[in-house]
């Protein structure tokens, strides 16, 4: 459903993405992960169309997306921090999405709406929201239309507990009707249960895309985060990082 | 294309600066009209108004609402929609809703008391500097990356366009008054939008039999219907060209 060929991006000095190449389809979960600055997000938006690639190609649903922005009406995009008009109330944002992607009624997802309880705020503006509640209206968006393509950029941080895991239940849901999802987390953890592929990045290289049961075989471990820290190891710039991921991750579960 | 400008039109609406605008405007014209004895008179003091607050306000404000709603151009983006398409209703919503405080404050008090063709011109070309440094402004806002940036080089715009600009011309006339520059300054006058407002309005007052040889000249070139049509080309292009550079920078941006 996504085809990327040999992206490249440069910000100035900092080649945020080189020599990218990879296709997902639709079934898939794709987890991106990487160190902080690896390209995860500059991918997601090169997908967006919100940031130009310098050269290399993208394609969505075989059409490249330089074209028609119509493809982005099969994407559902969940940001990593929503940035929405301040003054614009709660109700209004979703009626306003609504009549811009021209759905009717019937065929619009309102689950997390309901579960996540955003109408009762649906007269409060955005500028008095909670960072966390201003993620639940961004995943309920992103889920609102029904695409067949959904692109959530670190869905579960800032989230409680409880909000996180009806997060996680609805990308099953999802993932069970054949969707592509790609996903970025820090939280390996979350990622565990749902993600088929994972796909590493650092310094804007891809340094592998692998689905998860070669990843189990190879690596011999079960657990993602021990999974990756095994095929980390042998590379000593990676060892480093992933030590410190489960040096903390230890940290948390034994204080 | 009218939707998006729908939205961008109720965001600026609610926030009433474009309505104090219009207040202000509306109290000093009709304060000038009822301080002087002479129409005429009044006219030509608000002829200065207009050349002078009309591009400052319309730029200042065009900046700060393009800076004000970059969460809105950003949550766009990631729908089906072209940038084309954004930055123009962007753009229609802005100049609708400074023209239309325009006509109230300016326009209707000036129909009502000076209902002929001077009056017709001075709204004319109020409403025709309004789309010029609209245009002009965004421009600006585009293409610098902070909003500090942004309304400092819209500033020193308006400076060079309304102060230094016949600085410039008049020290090129000084050190050049040997030479015959009647034509040259013609061309001079037509590089500037508020030169170009202040002469077409001049004219129709009746003032240039004050300025000389080339006050005659003036009335000769720009009073006949071959003036006023090369004054409005001047004015549309004034407007198309800044708005379509600032598209084609806009197409080309990383948000």
């Amino acid at each position: 459903m996504i085809r990327v060929e040999s992206l490249r991006k440069k910000f100035k000095k900092l080649q945020a993405l080189d020599d990218i190449s990879a296709v997902f389809s639709s079934g898939q979960v794709i987890s991106l992960i990487g160190p902080n600055g690896s390209g995860k997000t500059t991918l997601i938006k090169t997908i967006l169309g919100m940031v130009r690639a310098d050269s290399g190609h993208i394609y969505v649903n075989a059409k490249p997306i330089d074209g028609d922005p119509g493809y982005r009406s099969k994407i559902g995009y969940m940001p990593q921090i929503g940035r929405y008009p301040d003054n614009m109330k709660v109700g209004h944002l979703f009626s306003m999405m609504k009549n811009i992607r021209t759905m009717p009624d019937a065929e619009l997802d309102t689950d997390l709406l309901v579960r996540f309880n955003l109408v009762s705020i649906f007269d409060k503006p955005m500028r008095t929201l909670s960072g966390g509640t201003r993620q639940k209206v961004s995943a309920a968006l992103a889920f609102y239309f029904n695409p067949d393509i959904l692109i959530l950029d670190e869905p579960t941080a800032g989230l409680d507990p409880l909000s996180s895991e009806i997060l996680k239940e609805k990308i099953l849901q999802e993932k069970k009707k054949n969707k592509l999802i790609l996903i970025t987390s820090h939280i390996l953890s979350d990622l565990d249960e749902l993600t088929t592929h994972i796909m590493y990045l650092q310094e804007g290289k891809m340094i592998f895309l692998k689905d998860i049961n070669t990843l189990r075989r190879e690596t011999g471990e079960d657990r993602l985060v021990k999974a990756i820290a095994g095929i980390m190891r042998t590379d000593k710039k990676n060892a480093l990082w992933i030590d410190e991921v489960l040096a903390m991750k230890a940290g948390k579960e034994h204080p | 294309m009218l939707k998006l400008t729908r939205y961008v039109l109720y965001d600026i609406i609610r926030s009433r600066v474009v309505l104090a605008y219009a207040v202000f405007l509306l109290l000093v014209s009709l304060s000038l009209f009822n301080l002087e004895d002479n129409p005429s008179k009044a006219i030509l003091s608000l002829l200065n108004i207009v050349l002078i607050v009309v591009p400052l306000i319309s730029m200042i404000f065009t900046t700060i609402h393009y800076y004000n709603s970059y969460e809105f151009i950003e949550l766009m983006l990631s729908q089906p929609l072209s940038r084309t398409r954004i930055l123009l209703s962007e753009y229609a919503g802005v100049a609708i809703s400074m023209i239309t405080a325009f006509l109230i404050g300016i326009g209707i008090p000036v129909l009502i008391y000076v209902p002929d063709a001077v009056g017709a011109t001075l709204v004319l070309t109020g409403c025709g500097l309004t789309l010029v440094f609209t245009s002009i402004a965004f421009l600006a806002s585009v293409k610098a990356r902070d909003k500090a940036r942004g309304i400092g080089s819209v500033l020193l715009l308006w400076f060079y366009f309304s102060l230094i600009y016949d600085g410039l011309v008049l020290l090129i006339l000084f050190s050049l008054s040997d030479y015959p520059m009647e034509k040259f300054t013609l061309l001079l006058a037509a590089l500037n939008p508020v030169d170009l407002g202040r002469i077409s309005i001049m004219l129709k007052l009746d003032v240039s039999a004050l300025m000389g040889y080339t006050g005659a000249l003036y009335k000769e070139f720009f009073g006949s219907n071959a003036g006023v049509l090369f004054t409005s080309a001047m004015m549309v292009l004034w407007t198309a060209v800044p708005l379509w550079t600032a598209l084609l920078v806009f197409r080309k941006k990383d948000l």
